[in-house]
């Protein structure tokens, strides 16, 4: 009895779980608070460091004509746009990543297993390399045709995995989405193969995420597409939960499983589809931000999911401030900073959970 | 007849066919099955693999929609019921449960509010002391910051059914609750649910393959053989050494049971 409880206690120093006995509500105001002033200060103070030391005082005086202020124009044409794009991006990916994790079942899923990340790149890299000058609003020809990619994507991926009011098939959609990331993929390295060089060294240095956007209007583009993701995201954590447990007895208990996976796929598809379209694919936030954030919180995606949201969102402006400080004047891609934090934590997780 | 024994759970020719994917012909799972549950009974769904029994189930919780006939709680038709509103009379406790997540056992159990829970889908403490008490029943509060994976196959199948509890049913659903436990869990689970039928006045209806399961507990059998009923009627009337032969081709022994007080089946050959 004695080392059943020793056990029992060691179990619960070592894991989150006295942390789901509080109430939800208290949990989640309590989550909602700390991870929210996390992210509204990561994104205030980033604007303020970079590679060159600007006055905040002189970027604010009004007396200045802008055209003359060039630290305000460096703080609002430069760094603003680029610290918001980190955390719309950012918060995209970790809340799709939340979001496919639940419904494929599967806490090693990310916002690219479908193909949706593949789907975008090719469509980019068709535009950067064979040309093309089709813009719609604030969408200029590249995230226009990243964005038309991701949906054929996720468009293939749906119809193979989905019957009429069927429940969808979590194996026949993992393996639709690794033959697509595959098929796209082939097809990314063949465009390449045909384009010039230089072709070659934009459309790699897309693949490599970059949220340096040069103004507002790409995030005019994105921000509604995000917007209404979030919309359908936040009416879903309840039935995750249900769903994460086990499908067939998530019906049982109220929740409407076909339509859930409906709007899950849906929403995380357009989530993921909007930040690649905005940034390029940047890898690991989707896998890295969930876990971390259930190594703090617990599983329940009532609170998961918004952690998720703005961790991610402050991970993400982390990570951009790292890239474009850390070898300064020389700017790290953002999508290798991400990388090279996140591949060893993706892969301690991967020995721990084994 | 008391009018606490009329028919409450009621198909009436109840029909499901299969359609495979990309097949235009089905396959019955089930065809024409009728039966009635009393309110506070105790009912054991008998056949061999393959027969419907699941399908039956399904239709009695109203997830899945018959292909024809229909399923009445109280006269209500189940599948035409929204499925919140469904889930809050009838529950279902799975074989087995494998979590994608490490939730906690409290977690697991709390999400048997599911369907009571408002706009918000937050629960508040009325729907946590529903499921302490819950846990209490199922012998299960001391367990309850622990980790669901970590705990052993009768503590699982207990929380599971704690959070079935949790769902304030009148019918509780069971698909073979105790096939994957040891005989000493098997029969925990099985004084539970007895013990829970009894007291909570809850109506059961239990799928199993575990004849002297279904002797000892259930009050009433319903036999299917290939998508058809075979028997229904009291226990002591289905399960006979004729019925054992056409159900599985075996040559039993039944006989009743002085010590344990039902009747027991001893299998003795297979019927070439």
């Amino acid at each position: 009895m004695i080392a059943e409880e020793a056990a029992r206690a060691a179990q619960a120093a070592g894991r989150p779980h006295t942390a789901a006995a509080r109430p939800i509500r208290a949990r989640l105001r309590l989550t909602l608070l700390v991870f929210g002033v996390l992210a509204v200060a990561t994104c205030a103070l980033a604007p303020l460091i970079g590679s060159t030391s600007i006055s905040f005082r002189r970027a604010l005086d009004t007396s200045i004509p802008f055209a003359d202020n060039v630290d305000a124009q460096i703080l609002l044409i430069a760094r603003l746009p680029r610290v918001l794009a980190g955390a719309l991006v950012g918060a995209a990916l970790a809340s799709a990543g939340v979001v496919f994790q639940a419904l494929l079942r599967n806490p090693l899923a990310t916002p690219f297993t479908l193909g949706v990340s593949a789907g975008a790149s090719l469509g980019a890299m068709l535009v950067i390399i064979l040309g093309g000058s089709i813009a719609v609003g604030p969408w200029s020809p590249v995230p226009l045709a990243s964005l038309a990619g991701a949906g054929l994507a996720a468009a293939i991926v749906y119809s193979l995995a989905n019957g009429p009011r069927r429940v969808m098939s979590t194996t026949v959609l993992l393996l639709a989405g690794v033959t697509l990331n595959a098929f796209f993929s082939a097809l990314i390295l063949f465009v390449q193969y045909l384009a010039d060089f230089s072709e070659v060294a934009r459309a790699t240095r897309w693949l490599m995420g970059d949220l340096d956007i040069a103004g507002f209007s790409p995030l005019v583009g994105a921000l509604p597409l995000i917007v209404v993701a979030a919309g359908i995201f936040a009416t879903l954590p309840s039935s995750l939960n249900l769903m994460g447990v086990d499908p067939d007895s998530a019906s049982s208990r109220g929740v409407d499983v076909v339509a859930t996976q409906r709007w899950a796929f849906f929403s995380a598809s357009l989530a993921t589809s909007a930040a690649v379209a905005l940034a390029g694919p940047i890898g690991f936030i989707g896998i890295v931000v969930p876990h971390l954030v259930r190594l703090l919180v617990g599983v329940d995606h009532r609170i998961v999911l918004p952690a998720s949201a703005l961790f991610g969102a402050t991970f993400l402006v982390g990570c951009d401030l790292i890239a474009r400080t850390l070898m300064a004047p020389i700017e790290i891609p953002v999508g290798v900073v991400t990388a090279i934090i996140g591949g060893p934590f993706f892969l301690w997780l991967l020995v721990r959970e084994g | 007849m008391s009018l606490g024994h009329a028919p409450y759970l009621i198909a009436s020719e109840v029909s499901y066919a299969y359609r495979p994917h990309g097949r235009t012909a089905s396959a019955f799972a089930l065809s024409g099955v009728s039966l009635s549950v009393p309110r506070g009974s105790f009912t054991g769904l008998l056949g061999p693999n393959g027969c419907g029994k699941t399908t039956l189930l399904k239709l009695m919780a109203g997830v899945m929609k018959p292909s024809s006939g229909r399923v009445t709680l109280e006269g209500r038709v189940l599948a035409d019921l929204p499925r919140r509103e469904a889930a809050r009379h009838v529950a279902v406790v799975p074989q087995d449960t494998h979590p994608a997540f490490d939730y906690t056992v409290l977690e697991i159990v709390l999400m048997g509010r599911h369907p009571h829970l408002g706009r918000m889908q937050l629960e508040g403490p009325e729907d946590l002391a529903i499921a302490h008490e819950a846990l209490q029943a199922t012998g299960t509060d001391h367990l309850a910051e622990r980790s669901f994976t970590s705990l052993s196959g009768g503590e699982k199948q207990r929380v599971v059914i704690a959070g079935a509890l949790a769902q304030r049913p009148d019918v509780l659903l069971l698909d073979e609750p105790t096939a994957s436990l040891d005989l000493g869990y098997q029969l925990e689970v099985a004084s539970l649910l007895t013990r829970l039928g009894r007291e909570h006045r809850v109506t059961m209806v239990m799928a199993t393959h575990d004849l002297n399961l279904a002797a000892s507990m259930c009050n009433a059998l319903v036999v299917l053989r290939d998508g058809r009923l075979l028997a229904h009627g009291p226990t002591a009337d289905v399960l006979t050494a004729t019925m054992v032969r056409q159900l599985y081709d075996v040559e039993a022994d039944v006989r009743f049971h002085e010590g344990a007080g039902h009747l027991t089946v001893t299998p003795m050959s297979r019927v070439s």
